[in-house]
């Protein structure tokens, strides 16, 4: 019994070739292994025997499966997200938010709020035209209807501090591992930042702080791709909070 | 028996010096630079965004929208009077024909894909440049695509199979010429676009086809390569 079980499992290791390493690039159309003991993840798919990449992405070799991390693109809406948007429309039963993504978002009142509002009750003393709200899209149907609430910790209205754009692949990066860039960020800076995932990000603090935390962020962006970015970022912090001492 | 030797030197199966790179243009979602003889495509991808007029919204999928613009002063003739013109507007056409068939759309519907193609400099073959140009583009803006497209155009100056044709050839006196743009995907060897223009015997047209698609695997090489280039250095 035993043997055979082994068996089984080196005729299958030698069916399948994998054609690519991990944390290769992998461009569309690009054969990535042969077999059909590897499994296609998402940003891949099968045809015969090959699993060929759909996209630009690096591979990502887990096991049985490869998968295919973008490294590029707008930002796609996804349910459990927390981001900011802008107000750009108020409606009879909610708000409409821009999301950064080719798709609106819509807030109705229910998840806007718990207090009770009046029938007809004037919908911009909560929230006004062009105010950022950081929000979490609770749901995105298949054809990109995104619903968010503001009911959660942490969810509410921006005010103050100044809104800068960033590529939401890179998100993951400027947040650090359980946040410890952004927490770096934040404390060497003293100032109040919240990364959206959808690549908007509010910070507040005084304009020196705010400026530094800018440049901060900028460097996280163009560097994201090398390791060990989190020392770098915070020589670049010290070195430049210590000028502003002197 | 007129055309022994082409023009400029090359081999008959051989296509003018390219060039590629990917990320040229910093505020589009993706762009790229194809550059091939004296040709030059610039292609910037805007997108999936939001599209207007909303009666122009495909609930199913996404819309692909191409426009092919050559700059006023970039061919060796008169100037290119700027806005569309006829042929402006059917090489647009065909260029969303020729990339259509490698994205998948359906992950975006009633949104659009904006690719905006710009030729500073031309001498044949700028369909054929802005088709490569604009795949790598669409690639770069991080798209759903099952391959990439990669184009070339061919053809016949008298009894010769030339690949790759520049403007002297395409307007050689006095004997029968014919370009045949073409554009495949490499990986499957599928074809996307084919054009003629002038004359040519089934044979012939059999054996340019089958040349074309050897020139098509090296510009493959070279868009593959620009790509992973730009991306170089990622490790985590």
């Amino acid at each position: 019994m035993m043997n055979e079980h082994v068996e089984q499992k080196t005729e299958t290791q030698e069916q399948s070739k994998v054609m690519v390493k991990d944390k290769d690039i992998a461009v569309p159309g690009e054969t990535l292994a042969i077999g059909m003991d590897t499994l296609p993840g998402s940003g891949t798919y099968r045809e015969g025997e090959k699993i060929i990449a759909n996209r630009l992405g690096l591979v990502s070799i887990d096991g049985r499966a490869i998968k295919l991390i973008p490294l590029s693109g707008r930002y796609a809406p996804k349910a459990g997200d927390t981001v900011i948007c802008k107000v750009f429309d108020v409606t009879f039963s909610g708000w409409r938010l821009e999301t950064n993504s080719a798709y609106a978002a819509m807030m109705s009142l229910k998840d806007a709020t718990s207090d009770f509002i009046q029938k007809g009750a004037n919908l911009t003393q909560y929230y006004d035209l062009g105010d950022y709200i950081v929000c979490k899209i609770i749901n995105v149907t298949s054809q990109k209807l995104i619903d968010v609430t503001m009911k959660g910790p942490g969810l509410r209205k921006l005010k103050g501090g100044r809104i800068i754009e960033v590529d939401s692949n890179k998100v993951p990066r400027i947040i650090g591992k359980q946040g410890s860039m952004v927490s770096m960020i934040k404390e060497t800076t003293n100032s109040n930042i919240i990364v959206g995932q959808n690549g908007i990000i509010w910070i507040d603090g005084v304009p020196e702080s705010e400026l530094l935390a800018i440049q901060a962020i900028r460097k996280i962006e163009k560097e994201s791709h090398l390791s060990g970015l989190t020392e770098k970022i915070k020589e670049f912090l010290d070195k430049k909070s210590q000028l502003k001492v002197k | 028996m007129t055309y022994k030797q082409r023009i400029d030197n090359r081999g008959f199966d051989e296509t003018r010096p390219i060039e590629a790179k990917v990320g040229v243009i910093p505020r589009a979602d993706g762009s790229a630079y194809f550059k091939i003889g004296n040709t030059v495509a610039f292609a910037a991808v805007y997108g999936p965004r939001n599209l207007h007029p909303k009666f122009l919204q495909d609930p199913t999928k996404g819309i692909l929208r191409c426009n092919y613009n050559m700059m006023p002063f970039s061919s060796s003739g008169e100037r290119v009077r700027p806005g569309g013109s006829r042929r402006s507007k059917e090489i647009s056409l065909v260029t969303v024909k020729a990339l259509l068939p490698v994205l998948d759309l359906q992950e975006y519907p009633n949104s659009v894909v904006d690719v905006f193609i710009e030729l500073p400099q031309t001498e044949a073959g700028s369909r054929c440049a802005g088709i490569c140009a604009a795949s790598m583009a669409l690639a770069d803006a991080g798209l759903l695509m099952k391959d990439l497209v990669a184009a070339v155009s061919v053809g016949r100056v008298d009894d010769k199979i030339v690949v790759d044709l520049d403007y002297n050839e395409e307007s050689y006196p006095g004997v029968p010429v014919a370009d045949i743009p073409i554009a495949m995907m490499p990986s499957s060897g599928k074809v996307t676009l084919l054009q003629m223009d002038g004359e040519v015997t089934k044979e012939m047209l059999m054996e340019a086809l089958e040349k074309g698609k050897k020139a098509l695997m090296d510009i493959y090489e070279v868009q593959r390569k620009a790509l992973k280039e730009k991306y170089h250095g990622v490790d985590e």
